[in-house]
């Protein structure tokens, strides 16, 4: 759902597009998990610094702006640009909105579990989840050793050369540990048949009911619909 | 029966051996004791039981690693996974991190093999109970202490039914009661019928549940026998290893020239439980 609500926000122009697209794919989808709060904030979050990015260089540096809204100095505003920024912020927002989603309605594990029974090798699973579930771990280690180290009289705060001086003692622990800890956990991997050829058993795996799946071929059905309706130049109505 | 016969082991890059010509045997059932400073070979040699050695580890070995009379050399790993378990000391590298509770993580080993799904059911939940981790069952793993996920680890272990275990340092982060479910286990095991081997510092924990220790120095194997007999010789301190609190007491007592009885009552104090 995420990646075809990201494919039609990308193709859907205007406004109203990705406006109507984030209503129905983003936001009824929250209401009914009732992770609507949640999502704004974590999506609000997440754009927010490309947002103010988007609509200040639009606002003030559209190539093609002609009608002035305001003037700060030498710089004018314009309606163009303004117009500009918010069909883009519409399209972020969407796609955020999608990804934000995704991310508070799944957890890793029932994504590798579902990738699993759907055929994906349980090694490339393992990738997807160790990628996402190693980010974490380095970040509790790394906490450790500076505990450790600043325990031993390391300064890690003050100017930046200082601060600088102070990552170094702790780069080493923290990769070399990290290095240590794959072989090890290849080796517990291993010895708990994880490189047997074939497929595992999988204990239980995410439910897919009828309206899910629906809803998700409607969404893939719809790019191929929106790709031709733009070529054909239908969508001009979306502004 | 697991048996290492004249068994020399190198290390990739390293200048020499860190096993050298060792010969031991497991029967089925019993519990082998392993004991031995740092780098006596300890963890060589839990390694090439379980079969890790060299096939993951890499270096050079010569002799054979027999199980059950087959020589293991042209199997796979995999292969081997569901008859010699292995597990390390340290808990947080033997948890997959793919698992969201324990229950998930516990049947991580007999999912890998394709055991059917009842079975793996049964098995999770028989792991779980020999170790009385049920109330963890929902827990993340990554959230529990060291000392339960070691419990999960060893849980995950036993539900792959091994017909040999070997246990490098298994109870290093365990309090005295999760020390004496792990024993209690491995000693359900072994009355089913599983051959043992444990590298262990806590030679309490040895004393109770093994039948034979070996000791290790340099590489080597220098002392063989009855666990009661290699536990109090007087030559396995001089290995760096402390011999159980019973041996020490008694040594004291006899210095002390207490009469008999007195450690009759001591011995009878310390085996009751706490």
């Amino acid at each position: 759902m995420a990646v075809t609500t990201t494919a039609l926000a990308v193709l859907a122009g205007g406004l109203l597009g990705p406006a109507l697209l984030t209503a129905v794919a983003v936001v009824v989808p929250a209401v009914v998990g009732r992770i609507l709060g949640r999502l704004l904030r974590t999506a609000l979050l997440l754009t927010l610094p490309i947002a103010v990015s988007v609509l200040l260089v639009n606002l003030f540096f559209f190539p093609a702006g002609r009608e002035i809204l305001f003037q700060v100095g030498p710089i004018a505003a314009t309606a163009e640009g303004l117009g500009f920024a918010l069909e883009t912020l519409a399209r972020i927002g969407a796609i955020s909105g999608a990804i934000t989603l995704f991310y508070l309605t799944t957890p890793p594990s029932e994504l590798v579990l579902d990738l699993e029974r759907r055929g994906v090798s349980p090694r490339i699973a393992f990738v997807t989840l160790a990628s996402v579930q190693t980010v974490p771990a380095l970040v509790e280690r790394a906490a450790t050793i500076t505990a450790a180290q600043r325990a031993r009289g390391l300064d890690t705060e003050g100017s930046l050369w200082r601060r600088l001086h102070g990552v170094l003692p702790l780069a080493g622990p923290v990769l070399l540990g990290s290095i240590t800890e794959v072989e090890e956990r290849t080796m517990a991997f291993e010895a708990r048949g994880f490189t047997r050829p074939g497929r595992r058993t999988l204990l239980w795996w995410p439910s897919d009911s009828g309206p899910q799946r629906l809803a998700r071929w409607l969404l893939v059905l719809a790019v191929p619909l929106l790709v031709s309706a733009r070529a054909v130049g239908w969508l001009g109505w979306l502004g | 029966m697991l048996a290492l016969e004249s068994v020399t082991y190198r290390y990739a890059g390293a200048p020499r051996p860190s096993l050298h010509d060792v010969s031991l045997e497991l029967g089925e059932g019993e519990v082998v004791g392993l004991v031995g400073a740092s780098e006596a070979g300890k963890t060589t040699l839990c390694l090439i039981a379980s079969g890790l050695a060299p096939r993951t580890v890499g270096g050079t070995l010569t002799g054979r690693v027999l199980l059950d009379g087959e020589d293991t050399a042209p199997l796979a790993m995999d292969e081997l996974a569901g008859r010699v378990g292995i597990a390390f000391a340290s808990p947080t590298t033997q948890l997959s991190g793919v698992a969201a509770t324990v229950y998930e993580e516990v049947g991580f080993g007999p999912m890998n093999l394709g055991v059917a799904r009842p079975e793996l059911i049964a098995r999770i939940e028989e792991a779980l109970a020999a170790l009385r981790i049920e109330p963890l069952a929902d827990r993340d793993p990554a959230q529990l202490s060291g000392g339960q996920q070691q419990l999960v680890a060893i849980a995950g272990l036993l539900a792959l039914h091994p017909a040999h275990l070997v246990l490098d340092e298994p109870t290093a982060q365990l309090d005295p009661a999760g020390t004496a479910m792990v024993a209690e286990a491995l000693a359900g095991l072994a009355a089913g019928g599983a051959s043992i081997l444990v590298a262990e510092q806590k030679t309490d924990l040895l004393a109770g549940i093994c039948s034979r220790v070996v000791a290790l120095d340099g590489g080597r194997v220098v002392l063989d026998g009855i666990a009661a007999e290699i536990l109090a010789d007087p030559r396995l301190t001089k290995l760096g290893v402390a011999p159980p609190a019973a041996v020490r007491l008694r040594r004291a007592v006899a210095d002390a020239n207490l009469p008999a009885a007195a450690l009759a009552r001591l011995e009878h104090a310390l085996a009751a439980p706490r």
